[in-house]
């Protein structure tokens, strides 16, 4: 598709590790298109994390790349790695915890400084030296998204060192610099998990607002289904290590098709409901069960889910599900 | 501001510290069983004599009254005389100053020199052979005993190959001095003969001092490198694609240097404890040889005068510690 600007295909990444190799991403298609706000959900350990970060090109180590391909804007990011008009300028990143993510040495200021040096929409490639023009230009910039992103007294907040900021402002601040590049992709990843409750809902429709008032397309990881709901305009969910459903916000919830997605929704709580979870446990990654991993903890699986997870069903409405025996699609 | 505050409240914790010195260095040199005032009439003295130099000194006095005398003493300059020189111990120590500092002071800017970068090299390349190499090297400097070392050292660069002078400060009998740091002073009068001969005698000397204090910071660095690169503000600013060197030398560099720092001020007190048994191979006329024949001659006011001024030279040096780390760790302030 022409309007897919960020594409995921048969992904997938092992982690090497003392264990024995575990297999992460298993498989996994994504595409976003541009100046969507996309949900990735799932439970800890199903890999979205694993996912933003091979977008945004920082696996760890001991990842292994064993297939799949992964095209930004038409470039390949998996094999070419991240350039350096992609990675901060392109693609930017919002961080779990605003609490670790700044070096605790510097001032706030100092170190959007340093990002504007380098990442500036301003900056043209291969320049070495920050001119007095740009600085001045980035400054103003700066402080205005500093505004923008509902943070008091700004030339105040710049002097100050993360400490002496509280964690809503320390997002709202990494917000800011994931926008000041100006990027076309902004990765976050669980951005508000580290944040109060009262709090993560501001940030989280001041981030959609912001990214949206900016045509920037915010791939967002949360196991919170219910901020995806409020936030996001399609959702992908996933299970260990695969992706099991693509839909338009309203179809996810309301006519998921993948069994998972339907047990995933249904045993959230709900007033006067007793609480019903999943029975089975989540597989582990370095002995997963063949095929379609739900397919053990799955009513409607047959012989053929242990075969092959590849069975995409052909997406209604852009209604995709990886299922070989999912639930009909319900017009409404 | 804060940070003068800062440096105001951590002096005013010195004279405490150094009165607990105090009492702590008293009570030990009052409880070996030994008589000062027999040690200091000789042995054949009669009584009487022994009994009149114990009054005279105040020996006779209860231990609470002797430690308060002592004190008041210490504050006003006067450590007592050395049974051995003879002379006011606060003198022998200050004359001695120079020769210690001066090695202590090369030592430390060796092993600092050599150690940091290596640190960080080592944890950057981390189970290259580099990084293997420098680990062999770094454990055994920390395993070898300084005097073994000085020795090893001594018959190998003196004695077998005469590349260095086998004892002493300097040829001759040394100019009168400016600073008492003999290679400042030369540089002072311009004296480029005098230079080269003091660090030739200084070349042996300071190795077995910076060996392990550079093994010491090595090992640091690199454990604080290696912690900081998995840091998350590392890993968001890989994920930004700030250049590798700038995340590198400026943010994970001072991060880890910090814990560095801290260990630099240890080191420099295990530089002065190494300074005794090194001076004594290399016959350095300095605050160890001082200490170490006093205690051959069981000089106590000399090794108590000793052990209060290297006490109070590293409480100041941790004190400086204290002070540069509240400048680079904005958190302490």
């Amino acid at each position: 598709m022409a309007d897919e600007f960020l594409s995921v295909h048969d992904l997938s990444v092992s982690f090497g590790t003392e264990g024995g190799v575990a297999r992460v991403l298993d498989q996994v298609s994504l595409s976003m298109r541009a100046g969507e706000i996309m949900g990735l959900v799932g439970e800890s350990g199903c890999g979205k994390t694993t996912l933003a970060r091979a977008i945004l090109g920082v696996l760890p180590d001991n990842a292994l790349i064993d297939s799949g391909t992964l095209t930004f804007d038409g470039a390949d990011l998996l094999h070419a790695g991240a350039t350096e008009h992609i990675r901060g300028r392109a693609i930017t990143f919002v961080p779990q915890d605003p609490f670790g993510s700044f070096s605790p040495l510097f001032t706030v200021g100092d170190q959007i400084a340093e990002l504007m040096r380098w990442k500036s929409p301003d900056r043209s490639p291969g320049e070495r030296f920050y001119a007095r023009a740009r600085r001045s230009a980035d400054m103003e910039r700066t402080l205005a998204l500093l505004r923008a992103v509902q943070l008091p007294e700004p030339e105040r907040l710049l002097r100050k060192y993360p400490h002496e900021l509280s964690g809503g402002q320390r997002q709202r601040v990494m917000i800011a610099m994931a926008l000041l590049p100006e990027p076309k992709l902004v990765i976050a990843d669980e951005p508000t998990t580290a944040l109060d409750v009262t709090i993560q809902a501001q940030i989280l429709k001041l981030l959609r607002r912001l990214a949206t008032e900016r045509g920037a397309s915010v791939l967002f990881t949360t196991h919170d289904l219910g901020t995806a709901w409020e936030i996001c305009d399609r959702v992908t969910v996933m299970y260990a290590g695969q992706e099991a459903e693509t839909a338009e916000v309203v179809d996810f919830f309301g006519r998921p098709r993948h069994p998972y997605t339907r047990m995933l929704l249904d045993s959230l709580p709900t007033q006067g409901a007793a609480l019903r979870g999943i029975p089975g446990e989540v597989p582990s990654p370095y002995a997963p069960p063949p095929g379609c991993r739900f397919h053990p903890r799955c009513p409607r699986a047959t012989a053929i889910c242990q075969d092959s997870h590849n069975a995409a069903v052909e997406p209604v409405a852009g209604h995709s599900v990886r299922c070989h025996h999912p639930h009909e699609w319900a017009a409404t | 501001m804060r940070l003068l505050a800062l440096a105001a409240r951590r002096c005013l914790w010195m004279p405490p510290t150094l009165l607990g010195l105090t009492l702590i260095v008293f009570s030990i040199s009052h409880i070996i069983p030994s008589d000062p005032a027999r040690v200091l009439a000789g042995e054949n003295a009669p009584i009487e004599q022994v009994e009149a130099l114990r009054r005279k000194f105040g020996l006779d006095l209860p231990l609470p009254q002797q430690f308060f005398r002592y004190v008041t003493d210490v504050v006003s300059g006067n450590m007592g005389i050395s049974l051995y020189t003879q002379r006011p111990v606060a003198d022998d120590l200050l004359e001695r100053l120079p020769a210690t500092f001066e090695l202590a002071i090369y030592a430390m800017i060796l092993a600092v020199l050599l150690g940091l970068p290596l640190g960080v090299v080592s944890a950057l390349r981390r189970n290259s052979l580099l990084d293997h190499a420098v680990r062999v090297v770094t454990i055994s400097g920390l395993a070898m005993a300084a005097f073994w070392l000085a020795i090893l050292l001594q018959l190998l660069f003196s004695m077998k190959l005469n590349l260095t002078p086998v004892q002493g400060r300097i040829d001759g009998w040394g100019p009168d001095p400016i600073t008492g740091f003999y290679t400042l002073d030369a540089v002072l009068r311009g004296d480029w003969e005098m230079l080269g001969s003091s660090l030739r005698y200084l070349a042996l000397p300071v190795m077995p001092l910076a060996i392990p204090a550079m093994a010491t910071i090595v090992r640091f660095t690199r454990a604080g490198v290696l912690n900081v690169m998995s840091s998350n503000f590392v890993f968001y600013q890989n994920a930004m694609g700030l250049p590798r060197r700038v995340v590198i030398w400026k943010y994970i560099l001072r991060s880890a240097l910090i814990g560095t720092l801290t260990q630099i001020g240890l080191v420099f007190g295990n530089l002065l404890a190494g300074a005794v048994v090194v001076e004594a191979v290399f016959s350095w006329p300095g605050l160890g040889t001082y200490a170490y024949n006093s205690i051959l001659q069981s000089d106590y006011n000399a090794i108590m005068g000793f052990t209060l001024f290297t006490g109070t030279v590293f409480i100041c040096v941790n004190l400086l510690v204290d002070i540069a780390q509240a400048v680079l760790d904005p958190r302490g302030r």
